[in-house]
């Protein structure tokens, strides 16, 4: 194999993962993450760590992997991220790190998301942890949220010595990690629950089932509780819908409702409790990840289903990986294709999906062509169950029952680079301030905002 | 995990819970609810609150079993734990916020049906502590099914029982009854919670004489957070999330027939039943 090929990754073949829940990708064992290792050309100035929102140092990681010093790979990764395992699997590396890395201009980039993952999973499977030594230093920090960034900002200040009760309104820890993303793309026993207990290994308490702005408010938590910083990591909750006529016929879910009720509430699973309606057609409004994770685990439960996405392939803005992953399980694709009306039959159920036929026109403000509808092209997609993916907008819980917390007209918390909110000893990050984005970028905002909080304890 | 500290059948099927959640008591007010997840593998359920004791740390909850995961529920003797308890959920009732020398000089009915009698005591209790009596409307299928009769008579207020078979107190629906008090008393505002159909019709009386109407809305939902959107109805045309708008709404703008049918959402799975079903007629 020449350096410029990069060493494939098993997977699971897509007639067998399109019924189960398995992970689709089994990563790399040792023997192919040291050769995919050894293509990295160790540059002396990395680009891929510039595109890397918590500037992991690569080249450093990889140097180790090609020496098959896993353990130290892994001591380099934990420096700066609490959940290598996750970014290894989630990240859109293909826009960040492996989109900088020099072998891609002439071929194919270092798989840095699959070493990553590699040696993750390496120091998951061998109890590998990396020695701290914490010593208290007395000073206590509240984090609401348990998702990426949450988790990032918590493992960050018990590393520095912090106090860090993390509280979160579910009763599993993880956010998004845990009831968004489905278990054949990230696996919850393997990989989610024990990246969340090395966490608890460096001391964070995590209380579930605590509703901040309805259990306890911010206000509280810092004039009683006593914390004196606040991380507010809540994301962005709130499912957004089409307001189109039929949209609260029975069968029209949210992709936030029928992933948690799958993800969360295992409820693709005979022995759970909770119930799940996938239908015998089903129709996914929207092309970003969480559509083609709503879609993927609607075809495991046996639903044939349909992608409705009003723009074009290229503007697809999910994954490409799993774009591809998609098609390859029999998802079909209808393209510039925008919803106008859910049909319903006499009991109130979904019958079907009215759609009209678009085309691109001029360049709106995301520099994406704006889709526009073309005349007299309706037309119905028989389906029994409709998945609206669409976004998301901030939770509002949080931002209505803190005094003196900036919003902007989105209704996200207005916070500075490092988190800072309007509000004394209150910072935030991640999707509850930049609206929905990626686990990265989140982790990254974590990240930021842990060193600000330490700024200003130690400073005061 | 959540500690029960005590259980008792108060009707046929209908239990009384007390759980040890000091968090949740201490900040719950009338109005709100909360989900409860028996064990590891149980369902989220949303159930409201029908009292609390902050300094016992304790919030009561008063179940129907019907189906598989409030039966499951019941099951539990005190002493036992549920997995989760989590709220309190929802906006609390509007009235906690309003100014008391006002509220003294409206004439508020409060109108129950089945299990919904529950919820509605925390929000009678609440006048009656503040020295003002209200009218209180309950409705049952029978002397069977009656709760918090006891509860409900220490209270400063006027309770009206109804049975559906005269079985005990009035013999008739709440919304008779409701009739003869709109007739004979200036009624400025109706709060009623219960069964989705039996507020429907509430409003729908409520509505002829132009009698403010408060719902409480019991919908189906996942997490209680405002992140699922399961709980969505429509109100003057608009979607709401019953959870975090909710989940007391202007009942003349509810469209309480597509509530009703979400509702039925998932009816037919085997191990799943909306805690109300099965006890329409109140």
């Amino acid at each position: 194999m020449s350096k410029i090929d990069r060493v494939p990754v098993r997977e699971q073949s897509p007639d067998i993962r399109r019924s189960n829940f398995e992970e689709v990708s089994f990563g790399y064992n040792e023997e192919e993450a040291v050769l995919e290792a050894s293509r990295c050309l160790n540059c002396k100035r990395p680009m891929c760590v510039s595109k890397c929102p918590v500037s992991i140092d690569i080249p450093g990681f990889i140097s180790f992997v090609k020496e098959r010093n896993f353990d130290k790979a892994y001591e380099i990764l934990s420096k700066y991220t609490s959940l290598p395992a996750v970014c290894g699997r989630v990240c859109p590396q293909e826009v960040q790190c492996e989109s900088k890395c020099v072998l891609g201009i002439r071929g194919e980039p270092v798989a840095i998301g699959k070493l990553e993952r590699f040696v993750a999973d390496w120091a998951l499977e061998n109890n590998f942890k990396v020695d701290s030594d914490i010593v208290f230093n007395g000073h206590k920090v509240a984090v609401i949220g348990s998702g990426p960034s949450g988790l990032t900002c918590a493992g960050d200040l018990a590393k520095l010595g912090y106090e860090v009760t993390i509280f979160e309104a579910l009763h599993e820890a993880g956010g998004v990690l845990t009831y968004g993303i489905p278990e054949f793309r990230l696996p919850k026993d393997k990989v989610v629950k024990p990246e969340v207990d090395k966490l608890k290994d460096l001391g964070v308490k995590i209380e579930t089932n605590v509703i901040v702005g309805r259990t306890v408010t911010i206000d509280e938590l810092i004039s009683e509780e006593g914390f004196e910083a606040v991380y507010i990591g809540s994301g962005a909750g709130l499912p957004r819908f089409m307001n189109i006529p039929g949209e609260n016929a029975k069968g029209v879910f949210s992709a936030n409702e029928f992933l948690t009720r799958a993800n969360l509430m295992k409820a693709y699973r005979d022995d759970y409790d909770t119930p799940i309606k996938p239908g015998k057609r089903t129709a996914v409004v929207g092309g970003g990840n969480v559509a083609m994770d709503a879609a993927r685990t609607a075809l495991r439960l046996g639903s044939e289903v349909y992608i409705v996405y009003r723009r074009s392939e290229e503007e697809l803005p999910a994954r490409r990986e799993e774009v591809h992953h998609a098609k390859e399980e029999g998802i079909n694709f209808e393209l510039l294709t925008n919803p106008v009306e859910i049909l319903s039959d006499e009991n109130g159920w979904v019958k079907g999906i009215r759609c009209i036929r678009m085309k691109l026109g001029e360049a709106d403000s995301s520099g994406r062509r704006r889709p526009v509808p073309i005349e007299d092209s309706e037309f119905v997609i028989d389906v029994d169950s409709v998945i609206m993916s669409i976004g998301t907008t901030p939770n509002p819980l949080i931002s209505s029952t803190t005094s003196d917390i900036e919003t902007n007209k989105k209704g996200c918390i207005i916070a500075d680079d490092d988190g800072r909110t309007s509000k004394n000893r209150v910072f935030a990050g991640g999707d509850i301030v930049t609206g929905a984005a990626t686990v990265i970028l989140a982790m990254g905002a974590g990240k930021s905002a842990a060193k600000a909080i330490d700024d200003m304890i130690k400073n005061k | 995990m959540f500690k029960i500290l005590s259980n008792e059948m108060i009707a046929e099927n209908i239990y009384k819970m007390d759980i040890l959640a000091p968090r949740v008591a201490k900040s719950a007010k009338p109005g709100q609810f909360i989900i409860v997840r028996v064990d590891d593998k149980g369902e989220r359920v949303p159930l409201t609150i029908s009292d609390f004791d902050s300094e016992r740390g304790s919030v009561q909850i008063v179940v129907q079993a019907l189906g598989h995961s409030t039966k499951k529920l019941v099951s539990l003797g005190s002493g036992e734990f549920v997995k989760d308890f989590a709220g309190p959920l929802g906006n609390a009732s509007d009235f906690i916020s309003e100014d008391f020398e006002l509220l003294r000089n409206k004439k508020v009915v409060f109108v129950g049906g089945g299990v919904g009698a529950a919820p509605v005591y925390p929000q009678v209790k609440f006048f009656s502590d503040l020295g003002i009596c209200t009218d209180v409307v309950l409705g049952f299928k029978n002397e069977n099914f009656v709760i918090l009769k006891n509860e409900f008579e220490s209270l400063n207020a006027n309770v009206h029982f109804c049975t559906d078979d005269g079985s005990f107190g009035f013999k008739g629906l709440v919304t008779d009854k409701l009739e003869e008090l709109i007739k004979s008393k200036n009624i400025d505002i109706v709060v009623t919670i219960g069964p989705m159909i039996m507020m429907k019709f509430v409003a729908e009386l409520t509505k002829k004489y132009d009698i403010k109407t408060i719902a409480s809305l019991n919908t189906l939902m996942v997490d209680g957070t405002g992140m699922c959107g399961g709980c969505r109805v429509s109100v003057n045309d608009e979607i709401k999330f019953t959870c975090v708008d909710g989940p007391e709404f202007d009942a003349h703008l509810v469209d309480f027939d597509e509530a009703m049918s979400r509702q039925s959402t998932y009816k037919e799975e085997e191990n799943h039943k909306c805690r109300l079903d099965g006890d329409l007629n109140v």
